[in-house]
């Protein structure tokens, strides 16, 4: 119908100039600090294109994003805000951490004891999810608040493992524990820190969460359940709990195997911020998809790209690195802004075309 | 005061709620406003209250043209409205409740407001805790603390929607009585109602509304036929329960209890046969929700046996009474019964089961234009369920039921619905039982429970009663037992002979 | 003894920050609308309040300026929620992350600088009645404000008439309007109050409890999402917010003080203590709500049951029944 066509190019409208507006507020944000705007935006692509190993560097921050944005997908589809991610992720990490620091000193396989790294990793963001899902089924807590108060334990479990039991031979410091020995880091691409095993991962994860929330039943029944828990319950007999524990669940597996990437292949050890905020990114991303799981791969790309661009800021325009963090805030918010503008101006077409 | 209505017009969307409706209302009468849901008699007594503004048209008060911006306008020039549900504060108390939104200064004079509380109850002789939350009162009471409050507040003109929904006889009775008092004392009264025996029992006039216009008006004495045929445009009856022959025992409960702060169900005892109807009687929050959630195992009682179709399902949840063949019917259907921002397929594939792990698009819309065909709803399969209308997501809800049900538990299944849509509910319902479901629903309408019932628990207080066979009750007397008077919780009436149990009754 | 209470007085002073964030968030939702955005609001008030007095060289100024930023953020949560229909809790996250981020970059170059302090300001009389005079005034003015905000606040909730229809509007929107109220217009004016009160606790930490600004190392990034959970342990209720909001203190101050003691306990297992604490309270005061506690009470014997039901209906809090959800007159 040429109404529904003219209703998505509206929509299509809509969102770029809600793109617009974030850029010129950010504008705005760097004039507050008198630093020319065009340049801090032509610095950040250079930032992130400048070399094909930055082009790669992309990559490395989008297969931590793309794991987290699309378990985050399914416990939005579920109803839940799992703020609990950046915890997931950590615990990840730790148990990867633990299980190769435990294997290094034994004669087992390397890629046997990157496998049970992974493995481990995926227990340890499952069960910190877990933790968020019981607190909510059976303890009444909403899960922001358990999420973010396990986000603290997480981080602060970190710093005492580093400063204490797992620290450097001599002093602990925050640079983090004794880097792994190099057959036991994930084998990446030649003179980059981009491991194919890991795209291969995030992609497998990707496409698993389209399918999975686009044609399967369980989709469908973490939907029902997210939208009305208790018409789910009573009219088609699911049941919100278990979907529930389910949803995070897996959703602590793909934070957790994010984790296990960060160890393995970015930095080789555990570090104070192993978790590199991505799962608070995740969070934005999944916002501005809109609950569309096709979306989460470009999205997260440009928050990727943006990430790694703004990382020069500093150094040349002598402005924070936060910039970054700025723009993409700024983005979902013009973008929910927008998506408001678009609702209510439709409606009121809708109610003047029908008057008449 | 004269109330005048010239020419109101009001729109909702393509709708056209109310097309020139011209009524005056004197001072000093009961006036009837008559009409099925969706006639718009609701819409025309919240434009008088001024809820709504009108597209077109005027109002007068004894002649003087006035407009209203704000429901408290209207109560300020002597307009006040109450509400079906009243609106009011459930966890505040009945004197907050009576003093917020009073006028005056920033701090209000409890002393002063106690007072008037006290002597305008006592002229109509309702009896309030001042210091009682209103969660805790009934509906009846919350009515008479809301009359008290409009009186308060100067208004000359009361609006009363649907007033004897969900409360006693007894309540009712006061209710009447009151209102008669207001009117003699030169109050406007308008009473906006569905119920014909209403409108002879009490009004002095009567106005039909039928799809946004005015049918016609009437004085007291009514011929109720001719009032009929104003409403439908034809003549409709409410038909007691066809004789369905009764199948095997399905549903058993032994020494089944409820216990909670609030209620103290024991000792019931009850067989359920296929194809047998069960009503739960009583005024809102007797009790009879705890034991409907009981049953279905929404609810875990605190002691006793419960079988469903030969196998003991004591302590289980609803999702073992759903698995073995149960439902449980919401009362409020978008909240706790559809899913918004799914569509009307999402919804059936959803309930009825799925084969394999992807779903089958195909199969899915099948089985949406079958519901849709059979059901007559107004969408299509990829309607999302918010958007369409009140009546298309009743029918859709009653045609996600899954075929061969043994059981199926309904919350007041037809309340909002007009008189043709409750007859069509339940002759779907009815047919549910000749395939051999069972049905326990819950309902305040005394018409409804004795018409389709075969056996009526009447809950009062907290306390359940025996089963009664519905043929030994009628509206007066089961209008009673809602209301206590010879009401006899079961835990007594076992130590009791037959004789003085029928005697108490 | 003196040591206890000029410790118990830090303790006052220390939570007062948390004092005006718990209480502006229980009058933002209690007029129905939940302001997710409060860790971020404090953080970037905190800033920017720090920023306004060093360049200003006015303690005033800066506090207007913390004030305006809380009311800033909160009418574009109120804005983009309640008239443009969007999810108040996408909103306010996405708020509460951007306005940390933009405090990290604006603050940039206040990192580290001297600043205004307000000055400690002792109560003439009152800071002489013993225990009470030494704990409680001998503070400095944003201390005593709060002493203000609590008392007023819940003398307005329960003995005032629009306090009367403001606890109406997060129960029953529809009810408040038949008695008169613009429930829209309220509502974005009680957000703005509650907004301001918020934005206050930036600076009461930024030129007072913490003088100064530290970037990420501040220490205050997480104290919003714990006055959040403050607001549901309190109950919305004034009092038994700012209760909450002082143990939390308490809390605080007994971990500092007893590191020395506890040499087994790491530090850092002390520090994040706060965080499993608010998990602890928020399952204390909603475990009675749920289905699965009801189903477990209702198999206990009748005497057992009958206990444990009136220990949980004690701690047990509801929030308004109105909270997050848009009502459109007419």
């Amino acid at each position: 119908m040429p109404g529904e066509r003219r209703e998505a190019m509206v929509t299509l409208l809509f969102r770029l100039a809600s793109v617009v507006f974030a850029l010129l507020l950010t504008a705005l944000v760097l004039v507050l600090v008198q630093a020319p705007p065009l340049e801090a935006f032509r610095l950040i692509l250079k930032g992130a294109f400048g070399s094909p190993k930055k082009v790669a560097d992309i990559f490395v921050i989008w297969i931590p994003l793309l794991l987290t944005s699309a378990g985050l997908l399914l416990t939005f589809h579920a109803g839940l805000w799992n703020i609990g991610i950046e915890g997931q992720i950590v615990l990840g990490a730790v148990f990867a951490t633990g299980v190769l620091r435990y294997l290094q000193d034994t004669t087992i396989a390397p890629t046997l004891a990157l496998i049970l790294a992974f493995v481990a990793a995926a227990l340890g963001g499952m069960i910190w999810a877990l933790l968020s899902g019981v607190l909510k089924v059976y303890g009444g807590v909403n899960e922001i608040f358990s999420g973010l108060g396990l986000d603290f334990v997480a981080v602060t479990l970190v710093l005492y493992l580093i400063f204490g039991p797992w620290k450097r031979p001599g002093v602990g410091s925050m640079s983090g524990t004794e880097p792994f020995p190099r057959e036991l880091w994930l084998p990446t691409l030649e003179k980059m820190r981009l491991s194919p095993w890991a795209l291969a991962l995030a992609l497998v994860a990707w496409i698993m969460v389209i399918v999975l929330l686009q044609r399967s039943y369980f989709g469908l029944r973490l939907r029902a359940v997210g939208r009305n828990p208790r018409a789910a319950y009573l009219m088609m007999g699911l049941s919100p709990a278990r979907l529930t524990l389910l949803a995070f669940a897996i959703c602590g597996v793909f934070a957790g195997l994010a984790g296990a990437i960060q160890v393995t292949a970015v930095y080789h050890r555990l570090i104070p911020a192993i978790s590199s905020g991505y799962g608070w990114l995740g969070l934005l991303v999944g916002m501005l998809v809109n609950y569309s799981p096709i979306w989460i791969g470009p999205v997260a790309w440009f928050f990727a790209m943006l990430n790694l661009g703004s990382i020069q800021l500093p150094i040349v325009l002598k402005v924070d690195s936060t910039l970054a963090g700025v723009l993409q805030g700024t983005l979902v918010y013009s973008f929910l802004l927008g998506e408001g503008i678009r609702m209510k101006w439709q409606q009121r077409r809708r109610e003047i075309g029908e008057s008449e | 005061m004269r109330v005048e209505l010239r020419n109101i017009h009001k729109h909702f969307g393509p709708v056209h709620a109310n097309a020139g409706i011209t009524l005056t209302f004197e001072e000093g009468k009961i006036h009837g406003l008559l009409g099925e849901n969706g006639a718009g008699k609701s819409t025309l007594m919240k434009i008088l209250s001024g809820f709504y503004r009108p597209d077109d048209g005027e109002i007068y008060l004894d002649g003087q043209r006035v407009s209203f911006h704000h429901p408290a306008d209207a109560l300020r020039q002597g307009v006040g409205m109450l509400h079906q549900d009243p609106l009011d504060f459930p966890v505040m108390t009945v004197l907050e409740n009576f003093m917020a939104g009073s006028p005056g200064g920033m701090v209000p004079d409890k002393r002063k407001a106690r007072k008037s509380l006290k002597t305008l109850g006592e002229q109509f002789g309702f009896h309030l805790d001042p210091d009682a939350t209103v969660a805790s009162l009934t509906v009846g009471e919350r009515q008479q603390l809301e009359i008290l409050r409009l009186l308060w507040l100067g208004a000359r003109v009361l609006i009363f929607d649907e007033p004897t929904t969900g409360i006693s006889a007894q309540q009712k009775e006061r209710l009447f009585q009151a209102l008669r008092q207001l009117a003699s004392e030169g109050r406007t009264i308008i009473f906006v109602t569905h119920k014909l025996y209403e409108v002879q029992e009490l009004c002095d006039t009567a106005a039909v509304l039928r799809l946004g216009k005015l049918m016609g008006r009437r004085t007291a004495p009514y011929d109720l036929d001719d009032l009929v045929k104003l409403m439908f445009g034809r003549v409709l009856k409410m038909e007691r329960k066809p004789a369905v022959p009764l199948g095997e025992p399905i549903f058993r409960v032994e020494d089944l209890a409820v216990e909670s702060a609030r209620v103290r169900i024991r000792n019931v005892y009850l067989e359920v046969r296929a194809g047998e109807v069960i009503g739960l009687a009583g005024m809102e929050g007797s009790g009879q929700r705890y034991l409907l959630r009981a049953c279905a195992g929404l609810l875990r009682p605190t002691s006793g046996r419960v079988w469903f179709r030969g196998r003991e399902m004591t302590g289980r949840s609803y999702l073992d009474f759903y698995q073995a063949g149960a439902t449980y019917l919401p009362a409020t259907r978008l909240e706790e019964g559809l899913l918004p921002g799914l569509r009307v397929a999402d919804h059936l594939v959803l309930t009825r089961g799925s084969r394999g792990f992807f779903v089958n698009e195909r199969h899915a819309r099948d089985l949406a234009q079958e519901a849709i065909r059979t059901f007559n709803i107004r969408g299509r399969p990829d309607s999302m369920v918010e958007a369409l209308s009140g009546g298309n997501q009743q029918r859709l809800l009653l045609s996600l039921l899954r075929p061969n049900l043994s059981l199926l538990f309904l919350e007041h299944p037809t309340r909002g619905l007009d008189m043709e849509s409750t007859l069509w509910v339940w002759e779907q319902l009815l047919e549910r039982c000749r395939q051999g479901t069972a049905i326990f629903f819950m309902s305040s309408d005394l018409d409804e429970l004795l018409n389709y019932s075969d056996r009526i628990l009447v809950f009062f207080a907290g306390q359940v009663s025996a089963p009664i066979p519905a043929e030994e009750l009628d509206t007066e007397s089961l209008g009673r037992l809602i209301g206590g008077y010879g009401f006899v919780p079961v835990e007594e009436a076992q130590t009791m002979s037959v004789g003085e149990a029928a005697h108490a009754r | 003894m003196d040591t206890l209470l000029v410790g118990l007085a830090g303790v006052v002073a220390l939570s007062t920050p948390v004092v005006l964030a718990t209480l502006g968030e229980i009058l933002t939702e209690r007029a129905g609308v939940i302001n997710l955005a409060l860790n971020g609001t404090i953080l970037l008030s905190a800033m920017t309040g720090f920023a306004v007095a060093v360049n200003s060289g006015s303690l005033l100024w800066g506090f207007l300026a913390g004030g305006t930023v809380g009311m800033t953020v909160a009418l574009l949560v109120t804005f983009t929620s309640l008239t443009l229909g969007q999810s108040q809790v996408a909103v306010g996250f996405v708020l509460t992350l951007l306005t940390r981020d933009l405090s990290y970059f604006l603050g940039n170059p206040y990192m580290g600088k001297q600043g205004p302090r307000l000055p400690h300001w002792p109560l003439p009389v009152l800071q002489d009645i013993p225990i009470l005079g030494p704990l409680l005034f001998r503070h400095d003015l944003m201390v005593y404000l709060s002493y203000v905000v609590i008392l007023g606040m819940w003398f307005w909730f329960f003995y005032t008439r629009p306090g009367l229809i403001l606890r109406g509007l997060g129960e029953r929107p529809a009810a408040a309007y038949v008695r008169g109220a613009r429930v829209r217009e309220l509502r974005y004016l009680y957000a703005a109050l509650g907004g301001f009160l918020a934005g206050l606790a930036g600076p009461a930490y930024s030129l007072s409890v913490k003088a100064g600004w530290k970037g990420t190392i501040s220490g205050l990034d997480g104290i919003g999402w714990i006055a959040l959970a403050l607001t549901i342990f309190g109950g919305w209720h004034p009092l038994r917010g700012a209760l909450g909001a002082y143990l939390f203190g308490l809390l605080q101050w007994l971990s500092l003080v007893l590191q020395p003691q506890l040499k087994d306990i790491p530090s850092q297992v002390l520090q994040v203590a706060p965080f499993p604490t608010m998990i602890l309270l928020l399952l204390f005061v909603n475990i009675g709500n749920t289905e699965w506690m009801q189903r477990t009470l209702a198999g206990l014997p009748p005497e057992v049951r009958r206990l444990v039901e009136r220990a949980l209906r004690a701690l047990q809090v509801s929030p308004p029944a109105a909270l997050g959800k848009v009502f459109r007159e007419e």
